[in-house]
């Protein structure tokens, strides 16, 4: 919603268009700053103290609090302080930090129905106990007016609580007739309305049996299984828009020379934009000046750099590695090619929306049943009894409380709580509702390689090879860049030899005097050399060229959840648009056998829906915005937080860690998960069985619905809480 | 039995105070951060400060 508005607002004043870049920043700077910081890693007592302590004695920062539920700090600061200064403080004591747009969360909504039903539950809880209190007196012998006065008090206190807390049933039966279905809520709407009424009929003719207990408690366990539903909702619909806060993109808008940063939102076309080396393209655009490479591989899942100069086309999402660029926006924000990839997947998602889970297969078997039953039962009584109206009506209520589905309603809310919280203390973050079920159900597990399986920085291959003479001038070489590669073996290398006149070409490498002769390190072209299949940078030296090799360093935990995911009984599968040596190597490294390597964005949706058709659950793992229709094609999807917005937007469930072997936990403890409701239908269908006939036979009193009643309310929501951690 | 008419209102009465404790708690956003709160009563430094209320 904020985005449509904010967006509406930006096209429907054309003046904003024309106010000069440093305007609208003073127009931003002029509010206090609010920063909202999500820390996936926050975990007890010690994460409160260490954070708040270090953000409270930051300059500027005047309040810091951590909410631990959420994972998030809230800081209240001048107004010159901005996320990117305090993420680094975080960092070194040991948090990571994502900055947060709070204007996104748009929480106020969600946080009200949570709170209206949280009143609803107390209401009831106050209710149900004061009236149990009474009936005990009823159920252990209470007779004639004694009786009757309980009855009166717990009539009085249970038409307001049955009015009150029912609404949110009414008003759902309502609507789902009104579409001509039968939903859960319209026995359940019924019980309570049937029960509630006959209550008061039977205390008015000072009968023996009243059911105000049972319809209150009734509405109180169905309740905390509403409450439940809700705030896991709550929790996936907060992480979506936490994910499309996280990445909260600026760019620097260069006005008459001058440098400002602005939103992205307010980046207008034409405008000219500045690339420092590794920053992320913001917008599409045509460079307009300076050289440098780019590494396209989020977009493309390539892992050679590829060059940009002058007239060069960038798009959106590229990182620029060696020199600076400036950039004239050819399209930015939602137009440009990353949000229009974007929409794309938001198409595909719709379609995967119409899975139906166990909670509505279960209900479509279960509320014509209830109906059936009751109605029989009322037309078999009032034939036995000759027309008894009262005693008819009677006897299908008490069905119908029995049969409501006070378990089933807290059965599957239950457990879907208890493994989101266990997994979300795993750093793994479900942002659908039936994506555990889904996920739950997986055999196929397909991997993309770069970013994913990869960290993305690579490592030098075959340095001790090298010539110590060679490997000297290489390290000082390589210390002049903060290409990735040539940071990768400054960290790898020692003892610099002395060259002088060392300086960067951005795009092409860096070169130097050695002993009074020219060095270069850097692109095979450049260089002179002789390129490789695989990543790799290259020295000339004295006439001679030596190639460096790299190879992609493993994302920690990838291994584990491989090996994990096969002793689940998985099939593993490796798609990479990288070249077919960088994927051979990688692939026999984490013992893949199956894999495809070059494969193109298209093809990698194809090949998902094509294990589709053979009939398997395929699990999408993938980071870049060429897996972004693969990701929307799988059955269910996994993205690591570092991963690209519309690779997330894709995406189920989202890593929020850096670690992979929380794949191998989510899988296992979504199959335990599914395997509880499937247990929690069969206990609450346990006790319908013994108690049904009993109702049918006008056996049931007040007491026996109660114990019913809570027993399996009580045990489903124990087995709930029975998942457990895997161990491998 | 005319105990009950001191018993049973005095009962309601009870229940109805716990009730509203509830509803007070809920109203100034005690339930916004159970795991959170329950850390931060192990903490060893004095928190002088109220709790920041998120203002919708």
């Amino acid at each position: 919603m904020a985005l449509i508005e904010e967006h509406a607002s930006f096209a429907a004043c054309p003046a904003c268009v024309v106010v000069s870049p440093s305007d609208r920043v003073a127009a931003i700077r002029s509010q206090a700053a609010r920063i909202m910081l999500s820390l996936p890693g926050a975990e007890g007592v010690a994460a409160i103290s260490t954070v708040e302590g270090v953000l409270r004695a930051f300059p500027g920062v005047r309040t810091a609090r951590v909410n631990l539920t959420q994972r998030r700090v809230v800081i209240e600061a001048d107004p010159h302080l901005v996320a990117a200064d305090l993420i680094p403080v975080l960092a070194g004591v040991g948090y990571e930090a994502h900055e947060l747009d709070p204007g996104m969360l748009s929480m106020t909504e969600t946080d009200r129905q949570g709170r209206e039903l949280l009143m609803r539950v107390g209401v009831a809880f106050f209710s149900m106990m004061n009236i149990m209190l009474l009936s005990v007196a009823v159920w252990s012998g209470a007779e004639a007016a004694t009786r009757d006065l309980f009855h009166f008090i717990s009539g009085a206190i249970a038409l307001p609580t049955v009015i009150f807390c029912g609404q949110p049933f009414f008003r759902s039966a309502w609507a789902s007739l009104r579409r001509g279905k039968l939903g859960m809520d319209v026995p359940i709407s019924l019980a309570l309305i049937l029960a509630s009424s006959i209550s008061v009929y039977e205390t008015l003719h000072s009968g023996e049996k009243a059911y105000f207990d049972a319809a209150v408690m009734l509405s109180f366990f169905l309740l905390i299984g509403r409450y439940l539903d809700h705030r896991s909702r709550a929790l996936a619909r907060s992480a979506a828009e936490e994910l499309a806060a996280l990445e909260v993109p600026r760019a620097i808008v260069l006005d008459n020379g001058r440098e400002v940063v602005l939103p992205i939102a307010q980046v207008a076309v034409g405008d000219l934009v500045l690339v420092r080396p590794g920053g992320r393209m913001p917008v599409d655009g045509l460079v307009v000046a300076g050289t440098s490479e780019t590494d396209r591989g989020l977009l493309t899942g390539e892992s050679l750099p590829v060059f940009a100069g002058p007239g060069s086309v960038v798009s959106a999402g590229e990182v620029n590695l060696t020199g600076p660029l400036t950039v004239q926006v050819t399209a930015a924000g939602r137009d440009s090619s990353l949000h229009r990839m974007a929409d794309l997947v938001a198409v595909a998602e719709s379609a995967r929306t119409r899975y139906t889970t166990l909670a509505d297969r279960a209900s479509a078997l279960y509320s014509p049943l209830v109906h059936i039953l009751s109605f029989s039962a009322f037309g078999f009584w009032l034939w036995q009894t000759g027309g008894d109206i009262r005693f008819a009506v009677n006897i299908s209520a008490a069905v119908l409380i029995i049969t409501c589905p006070c378990a089933l309603g807290l059965a599957v809310p239950a457990v879907v709580t208890a493994a989101s919280g266990k997994l979300f203390r795993k750093g793994v973050l479900i942002k659908n509702g039936t994506a555990l079920e889904r996920l739950a159900q997986v055999d196929t597990v397909v991997f993309d390689k770069t970013g994913t399986l990869t960290m993305g920085t690579p490592e030098p291959l075959g340095l001790d090879a090298l010539p110590p003479e060679a490997l000297s001038v290489l390290a000082a070489l390589a210390r002049t860049s903060s290409h990735p590669l040539a940071m990768a073996l400054a960290a790898r290398t020692d003892t610099p030899a002395k060259v002088t006149d060392l300086h960067e070409v951005p795009g092409y490498g860096v070169q130097g005097l050695y002993h009074g002769r020219p060095v270069r390190l850097g692109r095979a072209e450049w260089v002179g050399a002789a390129p490789l299949a695989l990543t790799a940078t290259y020295l000339a030296l004295d006439g001679q060229t030596h190639a460096i090799g790299f190879a992609d360093q493993i994302r920690p935990g990838a291994e584990a959840a491989i090996a994990g995911l096969r002793a689940q009984g998985m099939t593993v599968r490796l798609v990479s648009g990288d070249t077919e040596a960088a994927v051979r190597a990688f692939a026999d490294r984490v013992g893949i056998p199956d894999w495809v390597a070059g494969a193109l964005p298209a093809e990698k949706a194809a090949l998902v829906q094509d294990l589709t058709g053979q009939g398997r659950r395929v699990l999408m793992v993938g980071d870049g915005l060429n897996d972004t229709g693969a990701l929307a094609a799988a059955h269910v999807s996994i993205s690591p937080a570092q991963a690209l917005d519309a690779a997330r937007v894709a995406s189920d469930i989202v890593l929020l860690g850096r670690d992979l072997s929380a794949i191998a936990d989510a899988v296992h403890i979504a199959r335990q998960a599914s395997r509880r409701m499937v247990e929690n239908f069969g206990i609450s269908a346990a006790y319908n069985v013994v108690a049904v006939p009993l109702a049918l036979m006008g056996a049931a009193t007040p007491l026996a619905a109660a114990l019913a009643m809570s027993l399996s309310s009580i045990t489903v929501s124990l087995n709930a809480l029975r998942l457990r951690q895997w161990k491998s | 039995m005319e105990i009950l008419t001191i018993l049973i209102p005095v009962s309601l009465i009870l229940g109805a105070l716990g009730l509203l404790a509830f509803i007070w708690a809920m109203r100034t956003r005690q339930f916004e951060d159970m795991q959170g709160d329950a850390s931060r009563i192990l903490l060893t430094d004095y928190d002088d400060k109220p709790a920041v209320t998120e203002e919708p």
